[in-house]
């Protein structure tokens, strides 16, 4: 008797509709995210998470319609991620149904950003989200605009920086992993979730169930974030489930 | 038309818990309001909450809430949720301290950094996951929830559980702690109902349809 480790599908949305596409068995439309979120929410998904790619101020107010109308249908924790830069983005989020928010960039340029965050709208809802490469043995960094512009700044340190502000969790996105489906940078996940007394969600790379697995024995995560092993049906939430519980790992079935 | 209250003191998921009431009690009206006279007519009451304890308590006092959460929360079904519950014990130690509304005995106090569970996995805060509640009192609220079912928390302060007879769920996390208490026409859980799938939405539909007695 434990807390569960968590599965949390991950959703990409450009101008409200999900992209990199979704793939489900009998879904009616893989582009509503509104669909792909009650999918996931029925198969017992123990979060979600949708990144919001879009890049303009129209299709961000379509966000919003879109958190709304999943809120209202999805009764499981959802996070909200990109371009989240300011106390009013948050707010706008947080109002249309979102329990939590993902900053990256906005904290790499203004770290106060998310002391000011954590204490206007709780730890709980403050998720820093990082995007790191290994630049030697041991050595993490972080980097911005999708991996393309290093900052100098150590991963591990940093995640420690964050959680002294105030972040309530850690999303911790390996780049040289993302999207190539051979496991979790677990030296990364684990030198980060011990260095922190926070939640860490390990990110990108997810291949097999055993990868889901590994991130939590091995690399110390306390939830794993997927996108595409789900998408594409390939493997469902329960059967994620089942073969972490079969390895060991407490789960909520 | 039946109301439901959910109270807005300028703290709290109140569109989360009013979205999962709708969505459980059709046939009732749901109002989110700031407004003592609209709040003190409703059939039922809920006072949700997420932050800071005093930045909470102090919300209350200026709305008006704590006096009126002393009016009204023996008369009708009454639910705290989370800082919600919190609130109603006497104190926090969150904040350097804080005094609560005191319609519960007890205290409210921080998870300890860097303790281990029983099987030496380190036990983070905040408490944040799908954890299972043990339901120690037969209460209207559990019915249709298998005991041991789990729920949504995030929370990094806990209510002791005592005194025994006024908790309703258990949870352990490192120790111990009260996921529910009861008493009277009040319930109050730690975890978040709204966040909690079907068992969460089966206990805001037992409240919706409770008469506040157990």
């Amino acid at each position: 008797m434990a807390l569960a480790k968590r599965i949390i599908p991950c959703l990409d949305v450009d101008k409200g509709r999900v992209v990199k596409g979704v793939n489900f068995v009998g879904i009616r439309d893989a582009g509503d995210p509104i669909e792909v979120a009650r999918r996931y929410n029925e198969q017992g998904a123990d979060e979600l998470t949708m990144l919001d790619i879009t890049a303009t101020h129209e299709g961000r107010e379509t966000m919003i319609d879109t958190v709304h109308s999943i809120a209202g249908q999805v009764f499981i924790p959802l996070t909200i991620g990109g371009g989240i830069r300011t106390c009013e983005d948050i707010r706008a989020m947080l109002n249309a149904g979102a329990d939590k928010v993902s900053i990256n960039s906005a904290a790499v340029k203004n770290p106060a950003f998310v002391n000011e965050a954590s204490e206007r709208f709780g730890a709980q809802c403050i998720v820093v989200a990082i995007d790191a490469k290994q630049t030697g043995a041991g050595e993490w960094e972080i980097f911005t605009h999708g991996g393309r512009q290093p900052t100098g700044i150590d991963a591990v340190q940093w995640a420690r920086d964050m959680e002294g502000r105030g972040a309530g969790e850690i999303l911790l996105t390996s780049m040289d992993r993302d999207g190539v489906k051979t496991g979790f940078d677990l030296a990364l996940t684990r030198a980060v979730a011990d260095a922190v007394s926070i939640p860490v969600i390990a990110s990108g790379g997810v291949g097999n169930l055993d990868h889901l697995a590994d991130g939590v024995l091995e690399g110390h995560a306390d939830a794993v974030l997927a996108a595409s092993i789900f998408h594409f049906g390939e493997f469902t939430v329960p059967q994620a489930k089942q073969h972490m519980q079969g390895r060991g790992i407490e789960m909520r079935l | 038309m039946a109301v439901i209250a959910v109270i807005d003191y300028g703290m709290g998921n109140l569109h989360s818990v009013a979205k999962a009431l709708e969505h459980v009690a059709p046939n009732q009206q749901v109002i989110i309001s700031g407004d003592s006279q609209r709040i003190a007519e409703a059939d039922r009451v809920v006072l949700p909450g997420v932050g800071a304890m005093r930045d909470c308590i102090k919300a209350m006092h200026d709305a008006g809430v704590a006096e009126l959460v002393h009016r009204i929360s023996r008369d009708r079904p009454f639910l705290g949720v989370c800082v919600g519950m919190q609130a109603l014990l006497e104190h926090s130690t969150e904040n350097g301290g804080v005094d609560a509304l005191g319609l519960f005995p007890g205290r409210v106090q921080r998870f300890e950094n860097g303790l281990i569970d029983a099987s030496g996995a380190p036990c983070k805060v905040p408490h944040m996951g799908w954890n299972q509640v043990e339901q120690t009192l037969d209460h209207p609220l559990w019915q249709g929830i298998d005991n041991q079912a789990r729920f949504y928390f995030v929370h990094s302060y806990y209510a002791r559980p005592e005194p025994r007879d006024q908790v309703a769920g258990l949870c352990t996390y490192q120790v111990p702690f009260a996921a529910a208490i009861a008493r009277d026409s009040i319930f109050a859980t730690q975890f978040h109902p709204e966040k909690s799938a079907a068992d969460g939405l089966r206990l805001y539909r037992n409240f919706a349809h409770w008469d506040g007695r157990y």
